[in-house]
């Protein structure tokens, strides 16, 4: 456990090394030239103390903002789950992650991002490229669509050319409430 | 020794569903002989020759009798089988690698009966069983006028069969049987020369995940569901090939499809239950790729059972029925085939095998015969009557199928998608609940305004001026409805949509019921509710299909809630510390830890709840971790009312101790309604699939007036 | 049983030809995704692909921040995927950065510790308290454990001086023997 001066150091040390980190992150293919140190229990303290202090300590994000974006990402390791109910230990430190990030006043889309950068795109739940993920279903769609309409088309051709001829069992049109005549003859027909 | 015994059995049904196909298919040979005709060899045409001699009458007729039978034997040997199989697994055979899988001495015996379709050998096992059973029920029915299609139903039902059981009997065989060999212990079918049988002192015991009473019935009610979409598909199949193309196949399974798609609905819905009881993620649908492979022959079913009133009411659409019904068909396989074969990881694949090829050659094959037999009897597939006008009932079921394709579409996307990313860019990608929502949405949408109107509309012939009318008072009423809701509950314009188009679907159905009883009132004089009583008993597909739109749209209330309103806070709390949310205030007031009665280790915590400051009672959040598993289930403290759900979790990856839990709580609004509209919607189906006990007399298309008997009488 | 006569009014070629197109090529994309599920990892014999490799400042190789396996052409290559929330993982680090400071001096082995789907501060964390030292580097986007069909960490691959993979051990290895008894046959 650290002692109450180290955590102190630990702090500033941080604070410096986050400094180098933003940098990085912008660039995640170029990890070199900074260091970090023991941060991960600095990290649970604050979380163990989170609900106690979570006013004093103003910029801690809360369980609750990390969640908001977890809920939007899925960790390789346990497949189609959602990072904000995956109880897996590498689920928890991508949430920490999550947490370091927000605090450093990183935005949802800029996080998402450096996590489907850094460990895949799958790790982003919505597909990010929207295009490709969209384009063949609404193609699809539009296609069936203009499939239906041209079929109907075809449908009603033949009635403008014979006009007169009834379909099978289409019944006369009857001008007022046809519905409860149409209820009537099919009741009278049963009983 | 009984595994043995069990392994016989499966392979005698095999052979006799083997054996059944053939007979079944043969006692046609005339369809072989023009096969053969076609190739220009001479041996080839001495084949067709011989065939051709062997088509008599007698012959044929005895040759379906023999598949029958044989047909019929499959159900008792599978019964046998699974009786074994159940007994092995009450009585502790661990010395069979499929009980050794699933169960432990410390679970329950109803669990390890259950645990029959917890693992992969068992439950294909179970498949081929139900399988068996409906195809017996089939056969055993009056066939009188239908003879030409029994040989062919017989024929689909046993290659489906032959397919299922073959697998377990070759490749999933849960009747394995651990043996120590030199070079170690392993499971086999046969004793290897040198070996000891080997029995493990106890088993790694079920999955926890489907220790539920909800996983008891989740997955027969699927499977029901997947195995009774067979017998339509069977009679489809039988009216292609021997070319009765009219709607004679339709009205023969039309309460098979009914009891199918019961079935298939409600095990959706239990699996939902399931999800939201036992996975622990505050919701019942994730989207996931299993959950979505049950759901798509959902979608083509439901597709189907509409269009299919449209080729009986009217002649039209053969060919999309024919074609839709062999799409359930392979999309019911290719469900167990997804959950089966490893192709897509998933929370539901608990088994990843070697099967997954051999479903695909079978997917593959089915599909492509069935398509060829639909191309080959096109012309004959003609509609017999055409469409008159763009708002007839016919038309709006037609975009109706178009919705549910679109839908279907969205989802096979969906689960597709990830593998052409990664087969042709190389990156994986994860496609999650936002792409399915923000895509089905509108069309879910547009499904309930169709639902709403499509019942107003006549067969032939609506306008806009009859369709208004009908329209104009429940639509008003929507209108008034969704103000209010603006006024007093949500601004969410979303929601307003949906609820409005809910009000919109619930008025009109009320109202068409009331003008329905009206009428009869009038011309019966009878009082309102005996009215209501014999309208739907004279009507019951209609007014049971009302009731299920019904049930529908309690279960898009639900939905609606839980999706646009679900609220959630997270946070440790120490002994006596709350957190408040929607209303609610928790509090934290106990942990213990002790062990279950079938041993496993149960961490529970007692929060007390408080609403607006009154006391309401407590809960028991709780971590079950199964020690023979090594797997923990978090099982949420739930508070179900009409208005929203209280649910709390608490977080099995953060110690939970007095001076520090973590909690995760949900508020669900409106989410009891789905669970309500699941009920409703089963007495809708129930009302409209029961058998009639005096079998109306209906006219068939083709002419002669025919007793309607369907298996299900 | 009643005979039907030839069809009236066949498919159109062209609408036949586009359903068996679709019909076929759907599935062989689940063909495809179906064999990809059933290869395991990549076979010993097969010759590895080039990949590039960042380091984590502090763990590099010869002082460079990012290294590609045809740099190490010529030199036998231990590939090591890790976790830090890999608990098997533990059991093997110490015999792994043993045998690092085995066979370093020989200037003819390198290992490569694979950091999969890890966060930079764990991971940290990890190599500190195992006092590892040999090159390490984080999976960008898990590009090499796609590569290398892992099935789960830990895995060891050994690659020989041609880049022909020539072991894959999966699971932790629980003695420093069994890493010398893969890696001295390589080096003759």
């Amino acid at each position: 456990m650290l002692r109450i001066g180290e955590l102190r150091l630990e702090t500033e040390e941080r604070r410096n090394e986050l400094k180098m980190k933003r940098k990085i992150l912008t660039t995640p293919q170029k990890i070199t030239g900074h260091r970090l140190f023991l941060v991960i229990l600095f990290a649970s303290l604050l979380a163990l103390a989170l609900f106690s202090v979570v006013s004093a300590q103003g910029t801690t994000p809360t369980d609750d903002e990390v969640n908001r974006i977890a809920k939007k990402l899925y960790c390789p390791v346990c497949e189609n789950v959602p990072l904000d109910v995956c109880p897996t230990e590498a689920c928890r430190q991508w949430r920490e992650q999550i947490r370091e990030m927000l605090s450093e006043g990183r935005t949802e889309e800029e996080i998402i991002d450096y996590f489907a950068v850094t460990y895949g795109e799958r790790a982003a739940g919505d597909p990010r490229d929207k295009v490709k993920a969209y384009l063949i279903p609404v193609v699809a769609i539009l296609l069936g669509t203009a499939m239906l309409v041209r079929a109907l088309q075809m449908w009603k051709k033949p009635k403008a050319a014979e006009a007169v001829t009834p379909a099978r069992e289409a019944k006369p049109i009857v001008p007022r409430d046809e519905y409860v005549t149409r209820i009537e003859e099919e009741l009278k027909k049963r009983s | 020794m009984i595994a043995n015994l069990g392994l016989g059995i499966l392979l005698i049904t095999f052979f006799v569903t083997v054996y059944s196909a053939i007979t079944a298919s043969f006692s046609n040979p005339k369809i072989f002989a023009r096969l053969f005709r076609g190739i220009p060899t001479a041996s080839a045409q001495r084949w067709a020759n011989d065939l051709e001699k062997l088509d008599t009458p007698q012959r044929a007729a005895s040759m379906v009798e023999s598949a029958r039978r044989a047909m019929l034997l499959t159900f008792p040997l599978l019964t046998l089988a699974s009786g074994l199989l159940i007994y092995l697994l009450v009585n502790e055979h661990y010395e069979v690698q499929f009980v050794y899988e699933v169960t432990s001495r410390s679970m329950p015996t109803y669990l390890k009966v259950t645990a029959w379709w917890g693992g992969q050998a068992g439950s294909l096992l179970f498949w081929s069983w139900l399988m068996s059973a409906f195809a017996s029920l089939v056969t055993l029915r009056k066939w009188d006028r239908d003879r030409e299609f029994l040989p062919w139903v017989i024929f689909v039902s046993c290659f489906t069969l032959a397919f299922f059981v073959g697998m377990t009997a070759f490749f999933e065989n849960p009747f394995r049987v651990f043996y120590q060999t030199p070079t170690g212990v392993e499971a086999y079918l046969f004793q290897p020369a040198n070996s000891v049988l080997f029995t493990p002192e106890d088993g790694q015991g079920l999955n926890p995940l489907l220790r539920h009473p909800g996983m008891i019935i989740h997955p027969p009610m699927l499977y029901l569901g997947f195995v009774s979409f067979v017998i339509p598909f069977a009679f489809a199949i039988a009216a292609l090939v021997t070319g009765r193309t009219d709607d004679r196949w339709i009205r023969l399974t039309r309460r098979w499809a009914l009891w199918a798609w019961l079935f298939l609905t409600f095990g959706l819905v239990l699996g939902g239950r399931w999800a939201y009881d036992v996975l622990g993620w505050g919701g019942y649908w994730g989207w996931d790729p299993v959950e979505i492979a049950a759901f798509m022959p959902w979608l083509t079913g439901t597709a189907f059972l509409h269009s299919v009133m449209i080729q009986e009411k009217r002649g039209m659409l053969k060919h999309w029925n024919m074609l839709l019904i062999i799409l359930t068909y392979d999309l019911v396989i290719f469900g167990t085939f997804l959950t089966r074969s490893g192709v897509l990881s998933s929370v539901h694949a608990f088994a990843q095998s070697a099967i997954g090829p051999l479903f695909f050659t079978y997917i593959a094959i089915t599909l492509i015969a069935s398509v060829a037999l639909v191309i080959y009897r096109w012309g004959s597939l003609k509609a017999e009557t055409e469409m008159h006008s763009l708002l007839s009932r016919e038309a709006l079921f037609l975009f109706n199928n178009l919705l549910f394709m679109s839908i279907l579409v969205v989802c096979f996307w969906g689960v597709i998608y990830p593998l052409t990313s990664e087969l042709f860019t190389g990156a994986k990608v994860t496609v999650g609940p936002a792409f399915y929502e923000r895509a089905n949405g509108p069309l879910f949408a547009a499904l309930l305004f169709l639902m709403g109107i499509a019942p107003l509309s006549a067969w032939g012939h609506s306008t806009l001026q009859t369709l208004g009318r009908a329209a104009w008072k429940p639509t008003v009423l929507a209108i008034l409805i969704t103000a209010a809701l603006y006024l007093f509950y949500t601004q969410n314009p979303y929601a307003l949509i949906g609820f409005s188009l809910v009000a919109f679907v619930i008025l009109i159905t009320l109202y068409e019921y009331w003008r329905g009883a009206r009428a009869r009132q009038k011309s019966h004089s009878e009082n309102i509710f005996t009215a209501l009583w014999n309208l739907t008993g004279r009507d019951r597909r209609r007014y049971g299909g009302y009731i299920v739109h019904l049930s529908i749209t309690l279960m898009a209330i639900g939905i609606l809630g839980i999706e646009l309103f679900q609220m959630e806070t997270q946070g440790t709390l120490e002994i006596n510390q709350s957190a408040s949310i929607g209303g609610y205030d928790v509090v934290y007031q106990d942990i213990a830890r002790f062990i279950g009665p079938d041993g496993r280790e149960v961490t529970r915590a007692v929060v007390g709840i408080y609403q607006n400051g009154q006391y309401l009672g407590e809960l028991y959040p709780r971590i079950d971790y199964y020690w023979d598993a090594q797997q923990s289930m978090t099982i949420p403290g739930q508070r179900a009312t009409m208005k929203d759900d209280l649910y709390i979790l608490l977080v099995n990856w953060e110690p939970a101790s007095a001076t520090g839990a973590t909690f995760k709580i949900y508020v669900n609004p409106l989410v009891n309604w789905l669970w309500m509209g699941s009920l409703l919607f089963l007495l809708g189906i129930v009302i409209a699939a029961w058998p009639d006990k005096d079998p109306e007399r209906v006219a068939v298309r083709s002419g002669k007036p025919v007793r309607e008997v369907s298996a299900a009488d | 049983m009643t005979e039907t006569t030839s069809p009236r009014r066949a498919v159109p070629l062209w609408i036949q030809i586009t359903v068996w197109a679709f019909l076929v090529g759907l599935l062989a994309i689940v063909a495809m995704g179906l064999s990809r599920a059933q290869q395991g990892t990549v076979q010993p014999g097969q010759r590895i692909d080039d990949f590039t490799l960042t380091f984590y400042s502090g763990y590099e190789w010869d002082g460079r921040s990012e290294i590609k396996l045809s740099d190490l052409r010529g030199k036998i290559v231990v590939i090591n995927f890790w976790a830090s929330w890999c608990k098997p993982c533990e059991q093997e680090a110490a015999e792994l950065q043993q045998a690092w400071t085995e066979y370093e001096p020989t200037g003819e082995v390198v290992f490569l510790g694979i950091d999969y789907v890890d966060t930079e501060t764990d991971a940290r964390v990890y190599l500190k308290k195992f006092g590892i030292t040999f090159p390490n580097g984080p999976d960008l986007a898990t590009k090499i454990s796609q590569y290398f069909r892992i099935k789960g960490v830990p895995e060891t691959y050994f690659v020989d001086k041609d880049g022909v993979l020539r072991y894959v051990q999966v699971g932790p290895f629980v003695s420093i023997e069994q890493i010398r008894a893969q890696i001295d046959p390589l080096l003759k």
